[in-house]
């Protein structure tokens, strides 16, 4: 069968499982909407969480962007999965605790506040809807690449399964269809590394492959190290960032991560304090699966591909690679016309272009893997994407229902009511999303990194403090969070966006990208908060035994009550 | 259960967190950022160490501080009597 017949295939059929799922997790009540009921069992939510937090991005970019960082993918590694050492120690346990449906909830009664409860709504949309366009469009390019469809019709489809159980089973449905995209996409993604591990290093298994032997017997990282060096790149081991800028980066991105709502929000669908702690473990386990495979496949890709083209005849390159010249992802232009590809780091000379997202796209068809193999790689990331987009979803739509309509604009809403506009606040982000996949504006790219940033710049700091820090009041944890979000937005705009005068990478202040700025953005967040909470009056009383109650996990089966 | 014991039982805990912590920071921002080029003097396999904490050794240990915290915090609520 051919690749195309395969793709429709595994694609109808996932699609058919997400579907029958959804309909049988059906919410009733919105509790069950919001968290699921609050019955998820640990395993299943460490995998939804694991589905949740890996992106289209995760999925297809990540290794391909490591295969040419080198070093530097670093950032990506310990910045995407150090966050969950923060949440399980930090958050997780006493957010469940705390026991409610949303982070705004949390910031809305710990700072008793509704100004501070709005900021924080302000601060999850923004930071949820700059990550969800994304994945639309990731869903588009899949069917595109694989299926032949134009991505606009490819992002209508994503919008409809996803608006399918999204909608109609809030939490509930998007928890147990999350289990079944981990599946899919940790299968799809692993069965690949493992065919091509045992090609290039002759081990079963990638992380192993790694730092082993290629053939010849010379490890296969030295041996990258010195086609770098040959082709006068960059050593493959050593990065080009600087020192500052590497530590700024993965921080960011790991006190975002612990910050982004719709990762935060899952750990409240566990039954007990308890099984939070386990989830966050689970999850970073689930995680590590995909996140250690992917720095393997980024030096088997990374070596295969030079070893492929370097210094060959063009007109003696395999099948796969005319294919993905077709599509523009590779493109040679032979500007000495000796009909030999020049693979270089010299600009001039060079005549090689690769896309990164080829790594992963195109690595089973260039170690000549089977059909089925290639079709589960669309079936992989088209998981990945609707399993993200679904959980930021929710939290736009609780965000609408939940802590604006119920907590205050119309407060004696009935059950029914909230839950109705839960479900029209899914449908509105749905299609909000989908019209940002079909038109993306050229922001979006530019700024999906930066939602990082942003969660680091907000809510990290806010959400630490009010469990660790007694005497925090609202004072200072609403000056906090917007000094720190509009930094961060000032920055972002300033050197990713050209406002403001705009500036270039010397300009950078303490020479830190943008990318990394939220851990600046972070830190002041903490400065200002804690130094306005002295100099104003400390938090009333019951707010200060609510802080002491958070603390320990005894009640937190039955600490719902509204 | 008495306020005393709380204030023992919070404390215990934020001991823990920041053992763990100094662990987590060590493992990535000392082993893989800050000391990398003395690192990659060793090698493991075929990978520079400081090269290989930054891609694989750290988030091993990431996942291992998470079910060490679950241990010992499980432990603590039971010997405080908070537990579920």
């Amino acid at each position: 069968m051919s690749v195309q017949t395969w793709t429709i295939i595994l694609v109808a059929l996932t699609f058919a499982l997400y579907i029958g799922i959804a309909i049988w997790a059906r919410a009733g009540s919105t509790k069950e909407f919001y968290v699921a009921g609050g019955g998820v069992p640990p395993i299943m939510n460490g995998m939804a969480t694991a589905a949740d937090w890996m992106s289209a991005a995760s999925f297809i970019s990540m290794a391909g962007l490591i295969s040419f960082m080198g070093y530097d993918g670093a950032v990506f590694l310990m910045g995407w999965t150090g966050g969950y050492v923060l949440l399980a120690l930090l958050l997780a346990p006493y957010l469940r605790k705390f026991g409610k449906f949303t982070v705004p909830d949390f910031i809305g009664d710990r700072y008793y506040s509704n100004t501070a409860r709005t900021v924080a709504v302000i601060c999850a949309i923004i930071v949820s809807f700059t990550y969800v366009a994304g994945q639309m469009r990731g869903v588009g390019v899949v069917f595109s690449r694989f299926l032949e469809m134009p991505v606009n019709w490819g992002v209508v489809v994503g919008m409809v399964i996803v608006f399918f159980y999204a909608v109609l089973g809030g939490m509930k449905g998007i928890t147990y269809t999350q289990v079944a995209q981990y599946c899919v996409l940790i299968f799809a993604f692993m069965v690949p590394a493992i065919f091509i591990s045992i090609a290039m290093a002759g081990n079963v298994i990638p992380q192993i492959g790694f730092i082993g032997t290629a053939e010849d017997g010379t490890y296969l990282l030295d041996k990258l190290d010195q086609l770098h060096r040959d082709l006068g790149f960059n050593e493959y081991t050593s990065g080009s960032k600087s020192m500052i800028d590497v530590f700024a980066i993965t921080f960011a991105l790991m006190v975002g991560t612990a910050g982004l709502p719709h990762v935060i929000v899952r750990f409240f669908t566990v039954p007990k304090v308890a099984d939070a702690r386990k989830s966050a473990g689970w999850a970073l386990i689930f995680i590590a699966i995909l996140y250690t495979t992917a720095p393997a496949i980024a030096v088997f890709a990374r070596t295969n591909l030079i070893n492929t083209v370097s210094n060959e005849q063009y007109s003696a390159m395999p099948e796969w690679f005319k294919k993905w010249e077709g599509t523009g992802l590779i493109k040679y232009e032979d500007k000495n016309n000796d009909g030999i590809i020049q693979y270089v780091a010299d600009k001039d000379v060079n005549e090689l272009t690769i896309d990164r997202d080829i790594m992963v796209l195109a690595n089973p068809e260039i170690a000549k893997l089977p059909n089925w193999v290639i079709a589960l790689v669309a079936a992989g990331g088209l998981a990945a994407a609707l399993s993200t987009a679904a959980g930021l979803l929710l939290v736009i739509s609780t965000a609408i229902s939940h802590d604006l309509i119920k907590k205050q604009i119309k407060p004696d809403i009935s059950e029914k009511g909230e839950l109705r506009w839960a479900r029209i606040g899914a449908l509105i982000a749905v299609l909000v999303a989908g019209y940002f996949g079909i038109n993306p504006p050229g922001f979006v790219a530019a700024v999906v990194a930066l939602a990082f940033g942003l969660a680091a710049a907000s809510f990290f700091p806010a959400i630490v403090l009010g469990v660790f820090d007694k005497r925090m009041n609202k004072e200072g944890a609403v000056s906090g969070m917007i000094v720190g979000i509009i930094l961060m937005l000032f920055y972002m705009i300033k050197y990713k966006l050209g406002g403001f005068g705009g500036g270039t990478p010397e300009d950078w202040w303490f020479g830190i990208s943008p990318e990394g700025f939220g851990t600046v953005a972070m830190a002041v967040n903490l400065v200002v908060s804690v130094v306005v909470s002295r100099l104003t009056s400390a938090p009333p009383q019951e707010v200060q035994e609510l802080v002491e109650d958070i603390r320990i996990p005894r009640g937190a089966g039955d600490a719902h009550a509204h | 259960m008495s306020g005393k014991n709380l204030k023992e039982y919070w404390k215990k805990n934020i001991i823990t967190v920041v053992i763990l912590l100094s662990i987590w920071f060590l493992v990535s921002y000392v082993f893989g950022i800050f000391m990398v080029d003395t690192m990659n003097n060793v090698k493991i396999g075929g990978a520079k160490l400081g090269f290989w904490f930054a891609q694989q050794g750290s988030i091993y240990v990431f996942v291992v501080l998470i079910f060490v915290y679950i241990w010992r915090m499980n432990k603590l609520d039971e010997e405080y009597d908070v537990n579920e």
